[in-house]
């Protein structure tokens, strides 16, 4: 009603734009009302889930979704700070066992695998870890605060010391998240970088995946739990167990996820 | 009973006022106190005592003290050239110049990326040169100057625009130059307010972060500034990001405090 009031004194072209407004924010209250009896539910979920879950969302039946992707040490941290999404998915099991522990979360479950690849553009000539080690290759890694940060320094401490220093001293970034090791390959600013296969998927062919050896690979294992004292608990679980074994499971593995290994 | 109306409305603006002030205050106010006292003083001098938030800590003295030289040097007769002339297209530099402001910061890095990185517009020429920006601190410095230097350029184009023009015209019929009344007459004049347009864009700087990440990654010692070092540490170390945060906040007060007192040396 205020609305009106100032379209109609106002002059001309701010009449217009105060009008735009005007529907913008009522079409934005209608949109958020209109949803009913279904319940919305907020999901933190880690950056690598940004193009999976999107997916998902559009075919769960039992609410409707809200995500909030970052870092997964990030939303934990904002956990731990009293935010209070529905569900807490991280890329790996560690922080969702200790928010468990903390009493934060309810006892988390695996939903899903991955694999850590080297990320190179389509046109690279890196084959593998020897040629990350050479010198002038600039390579970007997370930080190791975040899972997958964390994760490649495994693979990095499971190699000889000189490889590992020499693939070190190439790094020239630590990102935050996996979004933006990928964002910094797409640009060519970098060479190579470490990211999970599904994120090589992610981008349509302007990334390729080099493997590596088996003996190497860390036991990368997604975990996610209903955050304590959040409503519509019923609604958080089966989104939960759409990702396990639903229609969401066919689109992670759609995606590159692997299914979730028996840890 | 429009009379009885409108005087009551008369008696409650002033309550309103002060409840719109207070709400604000606490609104504004909160976090700051928060950051300050959520974890205790001596924790917080502890956690200070640690090489990443040393790094980070030179390196955005660093980074952000070059790129105000380098806005003060190159915006300085910028800024005269618009309060002093008009031209076709004017209007449009200007907003050309002022959308650093509004536009978000990790747009700008995207922007630079595109321009100056090494799949840019620019990045054949650049890699002729056998000039790197990104993952480098002076991809930190190009950052910093591109979204800051609108807050210097406004305040000094506006500065220059208030100086006396019989003082510049004085000037001139004395036989001065442009190039002599610039420097001899409406620098010192509008001293103060470059001053404080100078301050606001250091504050800027200091508070940069989506530009610098997508710009020039985080990296210590190298591109990780302290905002970055924030953003690393409040995953797994909150009160070593709050004792980063603190010093930002008590950064901002001074040149904040600058500001003001410098508004008051400021002729009028």
């Amino acid at each position: 009603m205020q609305c009106l009031g100032i379209v109609r004194q106002g002059r001309h072209p701010i009449r217009w734009l105060a009008a735009a407004a005007c529907v913008v924010a009522a079409a934005g209250c209608a949109s958020s009302s209109s949803g009913g009896s279904q319940p919305t539910l907020t999901i933190s979920a880690a950056a690598s889930l940004k193009d999976a879950f999107t997916t998902c969302a559009q075919s769960f039946q039992q609410a409707k979704l809200k995500f909030s992707f970052a870092g997964s040490d990030q939303l934990a941290a904002q956990i731990r700070q009293g935010a209070s999404p529905n569900v807490f998915a991280s890329a790996n099991t560690k922080l969702p066992d200790q928010l468990a522990a903390e009493g934060k979360l309810s006892k988390p479950q695996v939903f899903a695998g991955n694999k850590l690849v080297i990320a190179v553009p389509q046109d690279s000539k890196i084959t593998g870890l020897a040629d990350l080690a050479k010198p002038g290759t600039s390579i970007v890694i997370g930080d190791a605060s975040v899972p997958i940060g964390s994760y490649t320094r495994e693979v990095l401490g499971r190699l000889p010391p000189a490889q590992e220093k020499a693939i070190l001293a190439n790094v020239k970034s630590e990102e935050p998240d996996v979004a933006s090791i990928v964002g910094k390959l797409t640009q060519g600013a970098a060479d190579a970088g470490f990211t999970y296969v599904s994120d090589v998927k992610g981008t349509k062919g302007q990334l390729k995946a080099v493997d590596l050896p088996a003996n190497l690979q860390p036991n990368v294992a997604y975990g996610a739990g209903i955050v304590k004292g959040t409503p519509n608990t019923k609604e958080s679980q089966a989104f939960i167990d759409d990702v396990i074994s639903g229609s969401c499971s066919k689109v992670m593995q759609q995606n590159g996820f692997l299914p979730p290994p028996n840890a | 009973m429009r009379h009885r109306l409108a005087r009551a409305g008369a008696r409650l603006f002033p309550v309103a006022l002060i409840v719109a002030v207070a709400v604000a205050l606490v609104f504004l106010a909160l976090p700051v106190i928060a950051i300050f006292t959520d974890v205790s003083p001596k924790e917080l001098i502890d956690s200070l005592d640690d090489d990443t938030t040393v790094d980070a800590l030179k390196l955005s003295l660093q980074t952000t003290l070059t790129a105000l030289v380098i806005i003060l040097v190159i915006g300085t007769p910028v800024a005269w050239a618009l309060a002093t002339r008009r031209f076709r297209g004017k209007q449009i530099l200007e907003t050309i110049i002022e959308l650093p402001l509004v536009m978000p910061p990790a747009v700008a890095g995207i922007g630079l990326l595109a321009a100056l990185g090494p799949k840019g517009i620019l990045g054949p020429l650049f890699d002729s040169l056998d000039v790197q920006l990104v993952f480098q601190t002076a991809g930190v410095v190009v950052a910093l100057t591109f979204v800051a230097s609108p807050f210097y350029l406004r305040q000094a184009q506006a500065a220059f625009s208030t100086v006396d023009r019989s003082l510049l015209e004085a000037s001139r019929t004395l036989g001065a130059s442009e190039a002599r009344t610039f420097g001899r007459v409406a620098c010192p004049v509008a001293f103060p307010s470059l001053l404080s347009g100078a301050a606001l864009a250091w504050g800027r700087a200091l508070g940069e972060f989506g530009a610098t990440l997508v710009f020039a990654g985080s990296f210590q010692g190298v591109t990780q500034t302290a905002p970055l070092a924030i953003y690393a540490q409040f995953g797994t170390n909150f009160p070593g990001a709050l004792a980063l945060a603190a010093v930002l906040v008590c950064f901002s007060i001074a040149i904040l405090g600058g500001v003001k007192l410098l508004g008051r040396l400021q002729p009028t």
